[in-house]
């Protein structure tokens, strides 16, 4: 579903992405892993375009996207959450979910009627916010949400998109072991058809959310397997695992 | 033709070197806090207003007068920024825009009413007036004193910049605040200090540019245009940036006056124009 | 369902705008600054959509004002004294101008952004001091009149002329009321929230500023054109730093954002400037200068949030 053909970065002497080879099939569940400064998010944002490569190409599906501008790229079904809360703090959540639902169906561009008129947009909006439990706030301005919600929310807006590929940034970023749960319990229930990948660090989460592993580090992508192949390498445990053995 | 060049070099010179002692404190604290300082200028009108107090009012000799306007004029910039602006540093740029152009009403509306908004003037030194003259070009003494001082300054700055502690503190500030701190580096120390040298650098050359352009309260909002043109072009926290950026302008206002006077300010606006849209960033800045 | 009530209009809104209608019989004698408050208002609204809605600080919208001031002059000039007809050329002309700047102005942030509005405006006004064969130059554009509009004359007690500027205020209002409660409308408020969120919901947020950047430009225009003729001149400060300047200090004193912030802003301050008239500029802007402070240190949102925020605590 998502793949890219030797993706390069560097800033000056500094390599951010080196050769880096990925293909990612439909509905599987992926975890990036690494140590910090691995080049986790640049590869997000290289994905994403946020960043622009110095060479290489990145494909969804079928079709080349390298060419394509950020939101072209959403457009085609390819949505990103932020590791630090990226939202829009005077807006309410229902706002916020409608406007991601608005811009998605073409109809943000109206300036003539008024929301009330998108009922089905709203509607959607609703929905997607009360699968994940948020219905309860929707009239709150997002800067009033509790962190745990406001982190909900940014999945919400990246699901407003329909994508085919979802990219999470550390979802669970600041949020206390308890309330992650929530967090970790949306994206599982989450569609079997949605490619997703996560970075995270907790590896209990990894090794519980996971069907496939990916490991980066010094920009490079070292490894690629599942938790258990992940769990007994010995290059992987070296680098980031430390000495402790995980059971399989 | 070759005269009259050289004449317009010359005279933009040292223009170039006023506009760098307006300009050089704005761009380097906007490199460092992202401070937009609107009222930079009105340090520029303390210092000059002081020295033409000194000499005025107090028969001071003019050159004894220019580290007072220094210190004057740091000192004002150290009180504002411990009163008002510090408590702005994260708030919109729009936010930031309107507070000093406030300060800067205010401050002209104080010397309207303390100083009249009559043109002053200052007596300078008899070494300073009068010319060189080598054929049919004339080379004002003062200009010459200005394009030395000027330069000596820049050399005193690099050094400072390059060399010192302090120098390295402002480098690693300009460059990544948030690492900088992570680092142990007391970046408010430093900016204070920072504000305070850019705020007296202005004064200084407020005060110096009293005998090539002249002074009255609205000094503050004529000059703010230029000094904001140098530090675009020249890009934030770049010392040699705006010391490139301000010779520019200087040359071409220079030249635009003396060649294309129909087009007033026309070609410096279009300059800065078409090099912000080529590098909005400055042609120095940070990428 | 949701979003239900939006667009309906408060009580507070009706009874404003029936206020709008007591200067022709509680203060006949202060129409013209009746109209010039008007006039000022659609100004300052055409701001608020670019710069309160979708965030972009422009230091230069005068230009747009300017444009539209002596299009509507040079129109008048030239013998067409029609003024509906003109006013919509004008209009259209600061649009056609505006829409061709937006191309530039949204690609930029932060002082690059004002650098480039600051500059435009004064490339523009620099342009009208030196075409002085087309625009008068400092003498500015005269020797025309506008008679009327619709059959009405312009008579010296600006009843016309107030009326005329009161419905070019209510209609451009009204169309920007539409604007902020549909889906555009949101979008703008999106890129002021969080521009960087938006292209990741799939948002062409430089499409959207674009086309804010070029209805206000519209407005602008317009405003610009009812002055030039409801006063059959054109200055060159119509196209000033000072103009810009001074329509930003009224948004934020009335409260950017919030549809009625330009208005009221306009209100108070031009009252207020015709009642200190008799001071001099300088002393003038020390009040001015003593708002600003006091606005950004304590009234962030303006006049309206500081209202809004004392009228929630009191809940």
């Amino acid at each position: 579903m998502l793949s890219t053909r030797k993706l390069n970065k560097r800033f000056g002497s500094l390599v951010v992405a080196q050769d880096i080879d990925l293909s990612l099939p439909r509905g599987v569940r992926y975890a990036l892993i690494g140590p910090n400064g691995a080049g986790k998010t640049t590869l997000i944002n290289l994905i994403t375009g946020l960043l622009a490569p110095d060479s290489g190409a990145i494909f969804l599906g079928e079709e080349q996207i390298t060419a394509l501008k950020p939101h072209q790229r959403v457009r085609r079904g390819l949505a990103r959450t932020f590791q630090i809360n990226t939202l829009f703090p005077h807006l309410s959540a229902l706002e916020s979910v409608t406007l991601a639902v608005l811009e998605r169906d073409g109809n943000a561009h109206n300036w003539w009627k008024g929301l009330p008129s998108f009922a089905s947009a709203a509607d959607e909006a609703f929905a997607i916010l009360e699968s994940l439990h948020l219905q309860a706030s929707v009239g709150k301005e997002t800067r009033e949400l509790a962190y745990g919600q406001q982190r909900l929310l940014e999945i919400a807006l990246a699901l407003a998109t329909r994508p085919r590929v979802l990219l999470l940034d550390e979802p669970g970023a600041g949020v206390p072991k308890d309330e992650s749960a929530a967090l970790f319990a949306a994206v599982e229930g989450l569609s079997r058809e949605l490619t997703v990948l996560f970075i995270e660090h907790d590896m209990d989460v990894v090794f519980r959310f996971a069907s496939r592993i990916l490991v980066m580090a010094g920009g490079r992508l070292l490894v690629e397997g599942t938790p258990a192949e992940i769990a007994d390498n010995e290059q992987v445990r070296e680098i980031y695992l430390g000495s402790r053995r995980r059971a399989a | 033709m070759l005269s009259s060049a050289a004449g317009v070099l010359f005279d933009g010179f040292a223009y170039g070197m006023l506009l760098f002692l307006l300009s050089v404190g704005l761009s380097v604290t906007l490199g460092m806090m992202n401070f937009v300082n609107l009222a930079h200028c009105s340090f520029a009108m303390v210092g000059a207003y002081a020295t033409m107090t000194l000499v005025g009012n107090w028969g001071w000799p003019f050159l004894a007068t220019l580290p007072v306007a220094f210190i004057d004029a740091a000192v004002v910039a150290l009180i504002l920024e411990r009163i008002f602006f510090r408590r702005l540093y994260r708030a919109s740029d729009l936010d930031q825009c309107l507070l000093t152009i406030g300060i800067v009403f205010i401050s002209i509306a104080a010397y309207a009413w303390f100083y009249t908004t009559e043109q002053q003037s200052v007596r300078i030194p008899d070494w300073l007036q009068g010319s060189w003259h080598a054929g049919a070009l004339a080379f004002a003494h003062y200009r010459v004193f200005l394009i030395v001082f000027g330069l000596a300054i820049t050399a005193l700055l690099i050094f400072g910049i390059e060399r010192t502690r302090w120098g390295a503190q402002v480098r690693a500030a300009v460059d990544n605040q948030r690492m900088a701190r992570g680092l142990g580096i007391d970046v408010d120390r430093a900016f204070m200090f920072t504000f305070a040298l850019g705020g007296g650098l202005a004064g200084l050359g407020g005060a110096l540019s009293i005998q090539m352009v002249g002074l009255d309260p609205t000094f503050a909002l004529t000059y703010l245009v230029y000094v904001l043109i140098v530090v675009a072009i020249g890009g934030l926290g770049s010392i040699g940036g705006s010391f490139v950026a301000a010779i520019v302008l200087g040359i071409s206002d220079m030249a635009g006056k003396y060649y294309f006077p129909w087009l007033g300010a026309f070609l410096i606006y279009l300059v800065m124009v078409g090099l912000l849209m080529w590098r909005p960033l400055g042609l120095f800045g940070k990428r | 369902m949701h979003f239900r009530g939006l667009t309906r209009w408060r009580p507070l809104e009706v009874v404003f705008w029936l206020c709008t209608l007591l200067p022709f019989v509680l203060t006949p004698s202060y129409l013209s600054l009746a109209s010039q408050i008007a006039i000022t208002a659609l100004f300052a609204l055409s701001l608020d959509l670019i710069l309160g809605y979708a965030g972009i600080v422009s230091l230069g919208h005068a230009a747009f004002f300017g444009f539209g001031a002596y299009t509507a002059g040079l129109i008048a000039k030239h013998y067409w004294t029609e003024p509906l007809s003109a006013l919509l050329i004008a209009g259209l002309s600061a649009g056609i101008l505006g829409y061709a700047l937006s191309h530039i102005v949204v690609r930029f942030r932060h002082l690059a952004l004002i650098m480039l509005t600051m500059g435009f405006g004064l490339l523009l006004a620099e342009a009208a001091n030196s075409a002085h064969a087309i625009t008068g130059g400092a003498d500015g554009l005269q020797g025309f009149r506008v008679p009327g509009v619709l059959g009405f004359r312009f008579d010296m007690f600006g009843r016309t002329a107030y009326a005329f500027a009161l419905a070019v205020l209510f209609l451009c209002f009204l169309i920007c009321r539409r604007i902020i409660h549909s889906p555009f409308g949101l979008a703008l408020r999106g890129i002021r929230e969080n521009a960087t969120r938006m292209p990741a919901i799939g948002a062409p947020s430089q499409a959207h500023l674009r086309k804010a950047y070029t209805i206000a430009a519209v407005m602008a225009g317009l405003a610009g054109a009812v002055l030039t003729q409801t006063t059959s001149t054109v200055s060159l400060e119509t196209l000033s730093f000072g103009r810009s300047a001074d329509v930003l200090v009224i948004l934020i004193l009335g409260g950017a954002g919030r549809l009625y912030g330009g208005i009221l802003g306009a209100v108070i301050y031009m009252v207020a400037r015709d009642q200190f008239s008799g001071v001099s500029p300088q002393y003038w802007y020390f009040w001015i200068g003593l708002v600003l402070v006091a606005v950004v240190m304590f009234l962030p949102n303006g006049i309206l949030g500081g209202l809004n925020a004392f009228y929630k605590k009191a809940q």
